[in-house]
């Protein structure tokens, strides 16, 4: 029987490491059109309803750069914490207390503030995201606790906390009991910059973060640093780079970018304060991360592609009956074939005796 | 006294599911190998639980069936990490993500369905003796079975010639790869052990302590059950102790509700998360403790290279 064997490369193939997403994304819609057909669905009027459909209208192309906008910026921020080793999973968490404290500004600074209250709303969302994240920080550089698990725990007390305020204090008034804040008005509200679709302030601070993203990672001795660390842990500490201070860094910089995606999400597509503010977008963002293999641009084309299934997966509930819920799985399903053809980077595959091996 | 009783024996519903998803994982992670995919595993439990219990009218058939369907989502795992090599932590993650994509898919149909009870051991004279009857002798059979593992656990990786070639693979893959310790094969074992646990602790929520099906309804029990593996140091004893604890600070909440402590009830849900990160904090805060007790290869991919 041939066996397979695996040996690892001296250095990481350039061609696999720019086809592995693209060969995890046609594996994905192989096992998409399989699960259409379980469910009973045509897999190419399904594929039509999911890619196609979506986008077949001008302001249905917009939104995409409207729901790829909260993915990138939370994607941006995780990756550059992924490459440095730092766990960091509670963006859905941190993406909530931006969207709280940026809220509190809209809500009861509005008229004082005037002009400037959707800079102070930004800079108040993204204090809130940083400070959501400068938890788990604290408590893994001092108390060496893993930031993994305190990340997402804090992701459920964020959650209890807005639920809490618009079931509470913060409910509109007038709001007939329903768990809402009153509807941002006049300067808390951001405006679409390009008429006939939503796209705004959102999409243009997502495209900033991965220019600044590829900058501090390309260009930067902070980014080198995170990068040696990520890799051999050993030689950064020998050569006396702070393990600590990066991972402050990697935190405060995810969470402050998934803070500032909470507020545009807010005061942008949802325009007051809900019970649910995403619909998973910081968990997501992990997924994202990955398919643009934690690099800035990658992670461009990566939110582009999700935010397309999130739109096919609304387009599909309604033209083929098909549960939201496919869409997780779709994610779930893409992260798994992109964590195996990773080996595609690392390793040779060969059938059978290595050549090499019975040459020597 | 009636009031207390009512706390504990709740404390040890509560607990139940935890500790049948922690002790799980305790032996996965006692062969090296990390899986965060619990929560993902424990949802998919819960909904193929419900399910088949549901259809069959039997809990022990769903229950059955749930510890099939996590060891399913596990070898899934195992396969990603062990032959493709792939990073256990993004892996495990990605569990997380497609059981709780999967489990609202498959769940769908039963929303708004219910179970009857399960019911409770019952010796005439002995259950009814205060506290001691009701806590110790009137459980429903789950909590029996937890703890016999838990049992069970500690015996076998302690106690057995299997248990202690786990160990060692779980403390050094390359040396027991070199005395000619199959690792890949007991590292897979492991883990679909940790997800068959897994299922079983989800089948437990919607099956006996809910007991119906909504989505996403293990509510970070999954990630709670991974922390008390670090609070237990890796002792299966201590994980008693832990997930009664944890039991507790879930029930005690429930309770401060039912007496109408003028506090919102959201900020005492976030209790057990809070009491999470507190347990943790504590333990962690001695790294050389964590150093001493985990297991040294945990999380380390293995390639047999000769």
């Amino acid at each position: 029987m041939p066996r397979l064997r695996l040996e690892p490369r001296a250095q990481t193939s350039r061609l696999a490491t720019y086809l592995s997403p693209v060969l995890a994304v046609v594996l994905t819609l192989i096992g998409a059109a399989v699960l259409f057909a379980i469910l009973g669905r045509d897999p190419i009027r399904a594929y039509q309803a999911f890619f196609i459909d979506p986008i077949s209208t001008f302001y249905g192309a917009g939104e995409l750069g409207v729901k790829s906008a909260p993915l990138i910026l939370c994607a941006i921020g995780l990756a550059i914490g992924f490459r440095a080793n730092v766990w960091n999973i509670g963006a859905e968490g941190q993406f909530v207390l931006g969207g709280i404290c940026g809220s509190y500004v809209a809500l009861f600074y509005e008229p004082t503030l005037g002009p400037a209250t959707l800079p102070v709303m930004f800079i108040a969302g993204a204090l809130g995201g940083l400070a959501w994240a400068a938890i788990p920080a604290l408590l893994k550089t001092q108390f060496n606790a893993n930031e993994i698990l305190t990340s997402l725990m804090l992701t459920y007390v964020a959650q209890l906390l807005l639920n809490y305020l618009v079931r509470g204090p913060w409910r509109n008034p007038q709001g007939y009991n329903f768990p809402q804040s009153k509807i941002f008005d006049g300067y808390a509200v951001i405006e679409p910059w390009i008429s006939g679709t939503r796209i705004g302030l959102g999409t243009f601070l997502a495209l900033i973060a991965a220019a600044g993203g590829w900058f501090l990672l390309s260009r930067s001795f902070l980014g080198y640093q995170i990068k040696v660390i990520g890799l051999t842990p050993a030689a950064a500490a020998y050569a006396g780079f702070s393990a600590k201070r990066v991972t402050w860094f990697c935190l405060l910089l995810s969470g402050g970018l998934a803070g500032i995606a909470g507020i545009n999400e807010v005061a942008g597509p949802i325009g007051q304060l809900l019970p649910v503010i995403s619909p998973g977008y910081g968990f997501t963002a992990i997924i994202v991360a990955f398919l643009g293999r934690l690099h800035p641009v990658g992670i461009v084309l990566a939110g582009l592609l999700i935010a397309l299934s999130y739109l096919g997966g609304e387009a599909a509930q309604i033209s083929l009956d098909l549960p939201v819920a496919v869409v997780g799985v779709f994610q779930g399903m893409l992260l798994f074939f992109l964590l195996a053809c990773e080996l595609l980077v690392r390793y040779r595959v060969q059938i059978g005796q290595a050549i090499a091996e019975s040459a020597a | 006294m009636h009031e207390l009783t009512a706390i504990l024996v709740s404390m040890v519903l509560s607990a139940t599911p935890l500790l049948l998803a922690a002790s799980g994982e305790l032996v996965t992670e006692k062969s090296g190998v990390l899986n965060l995919g619990v929560e993902g595993m424990m949802v998919v439990g819960a909904v193929v639980g419900f399910g088949v219990a549901f259809g069959t009218d039997s809990a022990i058939a769903g229950f059955a069936v749930a510890a099939i369907a996590g060891a399913l989502m596990a070898a899934l795992f195992a396969v990603l990490t062990l032959i493709f090599l792939a990073n256990q932590v993004a892996t495990g993650l990605a569990l997380t993500i497609f059981g709780l994509g999967l489990s609202a898919l498959m769940g769908k149909a039963y929303i708004g369905k219910t179970l009857p009870p399960v019911p409770h051991l019952h010796i005439p004279g002995i259950s009814d003796i205060p506290l001691v009857g009701p806590l110790i002798f009137g459980e429903n059979a789950m909590v029996y079975v937890s703890v016999a593992f838990v049992i069970a656990i500690a015996w076998y990786l302690s106690r057995t010639r299997s248990g202690l070639v786990l160990r060692s693979i779980g403390e050094n893959h390359d040396a027991a790869h070199a005395l000619g310790y199959p690792v890949r094969r007991i590292r897979f074992l492991a883990v679909l052990f940790g997800g068959a646990m897994s299922g079983l602790g989800g089948a437990y929520l919607s099956i006996v302590y809910t007991p119906l099906w909504t989505e996403g309804m293990t509510a970070g029990r999954g990630w709670i059950a991974l922390a008390l593996v670090v609070f237990s140091t890796w002792k299966p004893w201590r994980l008693l102790f832990g997930a009664y604890l944890f039991g507790f600070f879930s029930i005690a909440q429930l309770h401060a509700q039912g007496f109408a402590v003028p506090i919102a009830p959201e900020f005492l849900s976030m209790l057990p998360y809070l009491a999470t990160i507190l347990v943790l904090v504590i333990i962690s805060r001695d790294a050389k403790r964590i150093r001493l007790n985990a297991p040294a290869a945990l999380g380390k991919a293995f390639r047999a290279t000769a």
